[in-house]
């Protein structure tokens, strides 16, 4: 090819800019596909985020461990115990399975908290002191308790942010004495404030006990009993390995014959993190193809208008091959034509979809992840929808008789 | 085979270009300023008149077109030689074969049978591609219709062959100015076509066809669309590019008055030619022009040199 690109482009330009109205109708067809693309691709990664920053605020590669169906359902297996899950069974998952980096048993309790004259109902988990660890939570004023508060069944806590704030307007609750459930308890810590959870639950509405304290002291338990159990594996890629683990000794230790079901149910994080981060991909596929559909829409809108001017300018193409311009070099320049409408269609595109994401999350409260990729990705679909719907019209014209286009009216 | 006709093309211009340190030739070089033209740094293709090398050799060429079942014979079997420097004026009434030659001659059109050699190459096989380069190499056409292409300057429009033949911007906007000048508009160059008088926009046409310097000018009843006055001065100017830069100038008309401008008319008659004859003390354009009564409005000094005042044209 003789005609320098650089040429071509000018000519290009200079075509697109003869009708400046119609140019930019047409690129408004890209701009909202791209627009859009980038926007809803924008807002799905966003919730993705949301939802994965949530997942890992519950505690990195965290697993629950809860009593099965079985106790509710009425029938009566094994000998009566009041619970299917002992502390014995958390002790042993903790010695014989390697992938576990920390467990702690779970005793639940509510009550009243009082401090001078405020007070305030909240959950209370009752725990060891491998809480924070295993939930990812740091403390972020005091101290958590050791495990000799827990051997010994101290009376001390580590309040939510939110129970912390309704009690203390003002004043530093490290080593204030509250009541809880009318019995007095030293608060030795305040945790970082988490947020809410997946399902809107006010995370920080908490207070963190030693679960000796719970059973003995908040629910005076003659036979100390757990609720459920936490731990944490080493790593995301061992969590499959540790549950399957669990399951082997739980089954063993409960002495399960085989084709019995599970008396406990183990539910890990990473199955609520791969459940959710499908759902959302799931929508962002979905939103980013309703808007992929508006692209091609744009780009048969490319298409129309470049027909037309092919038709229009049917006696330009006829005199430019006169002077010399050769059919590949007709199409090569509406081939530039339709792809600088969809690259700058594109670019304008982005930085709308770009604006609308941001805005959307902001209003929603989510992260917004205009990535790179996706920029580039609908850059590339614009470049391909510009080749697509551009070649036939530009073959059309390069393949036009000179004599016949010289002579049109 | 593109490659190669380009090679023999650019090899036979190269020779023509090694004519000029001939004694003969500097004479007619320096004769060029006193006649008000700019010297544009363009050699022109060839000064010398070669006996049985001609620019244009057509060796029994026919043409049918093909319409639903009827088959049209256009041209039938029509030899012709046309040599460098010559001014021709192809005649004939509609249908008499006059428009498929010039399409021929033009390299827009394969002839059915036949040969056609354009330089010395035959052309008559190259592909669309190849002819493309051909016309822009060697041939400048003007129009009935001018074939400005719309919303375009004048400048731009002259720039078009520059860029098919790969000319870098700069070059290409020095040429397209120089040859502005020629036809008298250089103060015209970002007037659009429909600024432009009908005379002035046939005029850029010319400077469209002249700029990328080529063997031919093929000019396809260039004063159809004009007044006597504008026809003449355009005349003047081919006639003039004819005698100081020996460009070939073929005229497809149907005015008897216009082909008088002409060394040579060719009539054409039902695809063959009817006669071909040496114009006699022809019309010079230039004394023509002297004698008509100087219109009032839309005053233009043409027969001047390049720069001349044309701000007084107005649409």
């Amino acid at each position: 090819m003789k005609m320098n690109l650089v040429a071509i482009l000018r000519v290009a330009v200079r075509a697109l800019n003869r009708n400046k109205l119609r140019t930019a109708l047409t690129m408004l067809g890209i701009i909202i596909g791209v627009g859009a693309v980038i926007a809803m691709v924008s807002i799905g990664q966003g919730a993705q985020a949301m939802v994965q920053d949530q997942i890992n605020g519950m505690g990195s590669n965290m697993m629950m461990i809860m009593p099965g169906n079985i106790f509710f359902g009425g029938a009566s297996l094994g000998a009566g115990a009041a619970s299917t899950l002992t502390e014995e069974d958390v002790q042993a998952m903790v010695r014989e399975i390697p992938t576990i980096a920390a467990a702690s048993p779970v005793v639940r309790a509510s009550g009243q908290f009082v401090f001078g004259n405020q007070n305030w109902f909240a959950q209370i988990q009752g725990a060891n002191e491998k809480f924070p660890l295993i939930r990812n939570w740091k403390v972020e004023r005091g101290e958590f308790f050791t495990d000799l508060d827990v051997r010994s069944a101290d009376r001390v806590v580590v309040l939510g942010k939110t129970v912390a704030d309704k009690l203390f307007a003002g004043i530093d609750p490290v080593g204030q004495m509250i009541r809880i459930r009318n019995l007095p308890f030293r608060v030795i810590g305040v945790l970082a404030p988490k947020g809410q959870s997946m399902v809107g639950q006010d995370q920080d509405d908490t207070a963190v006990v030693p679960y000796t304290t719970v059973q003995k002291k908040l629910l005076a338990q003659q036979i100390p009993s757990i609720h459920q159990a936490m731990l944490s594996s080493v790593s995301a890629q061992a969590s499959a390995v540790t549950e399957k683990q669990v399951t082997e000794l739980l089954r063993q230790r409960h002495k399960i014959q085989p084709g019995q079901t599970d008396d406990f149910l183990v539910r890990s994080l990473t199955d609520v993190a791969q459940a959710s981060a499908q759902v959302t991909t799931l929508m962002t596929i979905l939103l980013g193809s309703i808007a992929a559909i508006s692209l091609i829409v744009g780009g048969i809108g490319i298409m129309n208008i470049m027909l037309v001017s092919v038709t229009e300018r049917t006696r330009e193409i006829g005199i430019r091959m006169a002077v010399g311009a050769r059919p590949n070099t007709i199409r090569l320049q509406f081939l530039t034509e339709s792809l600088v409408l969809s690259l700058a269609g594109g670019a304008v595109g982005v930085v709308i979809g770009g604006t609308l994401a941001t805005l959307v999350s902001r209003v929603l409260g989510w992260p917004t992840l205009v990535s790179a990729l996706s920029v580039l990705i609908s850059f590339a679909f614009a470049t391909a929808i510009g080749i697509f719907f551009g070649y036939y019209p530009a073959h059309k014209a390069a393949a036009l008789d000179p004599i016949d286009a010289l002579r049109y009216e | 085979m593109n490659t190669q006709l380009a090679q023999s093309l650019n090899r036979s211009s190269a020779k023509h270009d090694s004519d000029l340190t001939t004694p003969s030739a500097p004479s007619l070089r320096s004769a060029q300023p006193l006649l008000g033209l700019r010297p544009l740094g363009l050699a022109p293709r060839a000064l010398l008149c070669e006996e049985g090398n001609a620019l244009i050799r057509l060796d029994r060429i026919h043409k049918v077109y093909h319409m639903g079942d009827v088959e049209v014979h256009a041209l039938r079997g029509v030899s012709l030689e046309i040599h460098r420097g010559e001014f021709v004026a192809i005649m004939g009434p509609s249908g008499s074969g006059k428009s498929t030659m010039m399409n021929i001659i033009g390299c827009l059109d394969h002839p059915t049978k036949g040969h056609y050699f354009l330089e010395g190459s035959d052309v008559s096989q190259v592909d669309k591609a190849g002819l493309a380069d051909i016309r822009n190499k060697s041939i400048g056409f003007v129009f009935q219709s001018f074939n400005l292409v719309p919303r375009t300057s004048a400048l731009e429009n002259i720039e078009l062959p520059l860029i098919y033949a790969g000319i870098p911007a700069g070059e290409r906007m020095r040429r397209a100015r120089a040859a502005l000048g020629e036809v008298g508009l250089a103060d015209r160059e970002r007037s659009m076509p429909n600024q432009l008088s009908g005379g002035q926009q046939q005029r850029v046409a010319l400077a469209r066809a002249l700029v990328n310097n080529p063997s031919l000018i093929l000019a396809d009843e260039p004063t159809g669309s004009l007044d006597t006055r504008t026809s003449v001065e355009v005349m003047e100017i081919f006639q003039r590019l004819n005698r100081n830069r020996n460009l070939t100038v073929i005229v497809v008309t149907h005015e008897p008055d216009i082909a008088h401008y002409a060394n040579r008319i060719i009539q054409f008659r039902d695809g063959r030619i009817r006669r071909d004859f040496s114009v006699e003390n022809g019309k010079d354009a230039g004394e023509v022009l002297m004698e008509l009564p100087r219109e009032t409005e839309d005053e233009e000094e043409s027969g001047g040199p390049a720069g001349s005042k044309e701000a007084g044209a107005k649409e």
